[in-house]
């Protein structure tokens, strides 16, 4: 088990997030995590990465790291992909791929010639701001920056929002090219098709809570929850 | 002519010298959030150190030592001060710097006491570099000029060559992610921090003995530093720039030029005077309405451009 979190709570100032949140995810699984706007499955990634202080256990490979700093979790084996794709606007597309590397020239499963055979767009781009970039492929860098650390877990939040069909698709074949690099994914996904097609398991969230836990197989036979915490 | 031309100089010389103060307070202004009260505390520390260094060691130590003392003091404020106050919110910081003002500001009284130092500048440097005009240009000023532009070339090198200049562009927009991905972003901060006021102290030695090193040079030189961060916009260091030397420009031109308001109305074919309050406004030099432009100029930025000249956010 690469992520075991344990009736995990977090909150906003005074708004009570999550309330007792119990996930797991194995070496080199895809895990997605679903449910509707607002139920706190950002608020779940971002107090795992230690962004917003977590009330509870977050085990990594067994050892605590609920509450680290951002840093620490991520050079545990961490990766963080955030919904608003925070590229550095002012730094060019290679600088920002950079940055994700932990150490200077130290790479891992991942180089600049993975990222830019699998996105030609983002080669031809490498010398240009990345605020320039379209919505798309500020998507496509903000995940490959953050593979570029090498992380043996990589949190993917909401990385389809607002894009086109195609690169819809684009993320798709991303996705699998991490895993097949075996790299664990726990995914939140809104579109259930790409979620269905992918995961080995799947989560469902309702007020901050987990509200279904089962294989793709089971989501689909189990109409009751689709409709309950999914379908709007 | 040679008036244009002198201020001119002096203008770009005064220029430098506020970028050198201004460009950490807005690195750290925009990266940490925080308002350095401070800033132009260390400054004044700086030339404090470089006049006591000097007169045992001589100029070219203090121009060394008296930089790296100041930074080393700006990284023990971040990491045993700021540091802690941090989790208490932005007014508990602007207390803390508001408070360190007063801390320096009456130690260096009770060391130095009240009265100007006599720190100048180094005979070796005391000559005129040229004549221009009939008017000696003194190479102090040209020296003053050498070492801005040095440490223009230096921060450029270090923020755009290296790792650490990348991170801090990175860090000065999206804090949050560059730790995520990572990179130890309070040890950013104190060298960021540390920096700044090493660039402070700089500022300190070589323009104590330009200006005068007494206690009160911090009051004089924080609001217009101020004014220049705000101007120039948050997290742009090319706006920092701009607006230092506009506002360098703006301060030694208006004293030299003795117009007023009322003559600027001449051409227009108003002619103005008398003794209600508009001809008295209009009436008054601009020698004596100068200190007030940057001020101004900063309120107007305020009201129509929040972000300033080339800022990255809202003030």
């Amino acid at each position: 088990m690469i992520l075991e979190v344990r009736d995990l709570h977090a909150f906003y100032g005074q708004s009570h997030i999550l309330h007792g949140v119990d996930l797991t995810v194995d070496e080199g699984e895809i895990v997605s995590l679903l449910g509707r706007n607002g139920v706190g499955r950002s608020t779940l990634c971002k107090a795992i990465m230690g962004l917003v202080p977590p009330l509870g256990s977050v085990r990594y490979r067994g050892k605590d790291i609920a509450g680290l700093r951002s840093d620490l979790v991520a050079r545990a084996g961490i990766g963080y992909v955030p919904e608003d794709r925070q590229v550095f606007p002012t730094l060019t597309v290679r600088q920002n791929l950079e940055l994700g590397l932990k150490r200077a020239g130290k790479f891992g499963r991942w180089t600049f010639d993975d990222v830019f055979r699998l996105f030609p767009n983002l080669a031809a781009r490498q010398n240009n701001p990345a605020g320039v970039l379209s919505g798309g492929e500020q998507q496509m860098l903000t995940m490959c920056r953050t593979l570029m650390g090498d992380p043996d877990l990589v949190l993917i939040d909401e990385p389809t929002e607002g894009l086109a069909p195609l690169l819809v698709e684009q993320v798709g074949v991303l996705l699998a090219e991490i895993a097949s690099r075996g790299v664990a994914i726990l995914l939140v996904e809104q579109k259930l098709t790409i979620a269905l097609k992918i995961s080995h398991r799947l989560y469902v969230m309702g007020h901050g809570k987990i509200v279904f836990e089962g294989t793709p197989e089971d989501l689909s036979a189990n109409g009751d929850i689709r409709r309950e915490w999914l379908e709007v | 002519m040679e008036i244009v031309v002198g201020s001119l100089l002096n203008g770009l010389v005064y220029g430098m010298l506020l970028f050198m103060l201004a460009s950490g307070l807005t690195l750290i202004f925009s990266m940490m959030g925080v308002l350095n009260f401070a800033h132009a505390s260390i400054y004044m520390l700086g030339a404090y150190f470089a006049y006591e260094i000097s007169r045992w060691a001589g100029f070219v130590p203090a121009l060394i030592l008296a930089p790296i003392l100041c930074g080393a003091i700006g990284a023990a404020i971040e990491i045993w001060g700021l540091r802690r106050v941090h989790h208490n919110g932005h007014i508990a910081e602007l207390l803390f710097t508001f408070g360190l003002v007063f801390i320096i500001q009456r130690g260096l009284q009770m060391i130095w006491g009240m009265l100007p130092m006599p720190y100048r500048v180094p005979p070796a440097l005391d000559f005129a570099l040229f004549t221009m005009y009939g008017a000696n240009f003194p190479a102090y000023r040209g020296f003053m000029l050498l070492v801005s532009a040095g440490m223009l070339l230096a921060i450029y090198l270090l923020l755009k060559k290296t790792r650490i200049g990348l991170i801090i562009q990175a860090a000065l927009t999206h804090p949050n992610m560059v730790s995520a991905l990572g990179h130890n972003v309070p040890v950013v901060f104190t060298t960021v921090f540390a920096g700044g006021c090493l660039l402070a102290g700089l500022a300190g030695v070589i323009g104590g003995n330009y200006l005068t090193t007494e206690s009160s040079m911090a009051d004089a030189m924080g609001p217009i530093v101020f004014v220049v961060v705000v101007f120039g916009g948050l997290g742009s260091l090319g706006g920092c720039f701009v607006a230092s030397i506009i506002m360098g420009m703006i301060q030694t031109f208006a004293v030299v030029f003795d117009y007023t308001l009322g003559d600027l109305l001449v051409p227009l074919g108003v002619s103005v005077g008398g003794d209600n309050l508009l001809g008295e406004i209009l009436t008054v030099p601009m020698a004596r309405i100068g200190p007030l432009l940057p001020y101004a100029m900063m309120i107007l930025m305020l009201l129509f451009r929040p972000r300033g000249l080339l800022g990255t956010r809202d003030t």
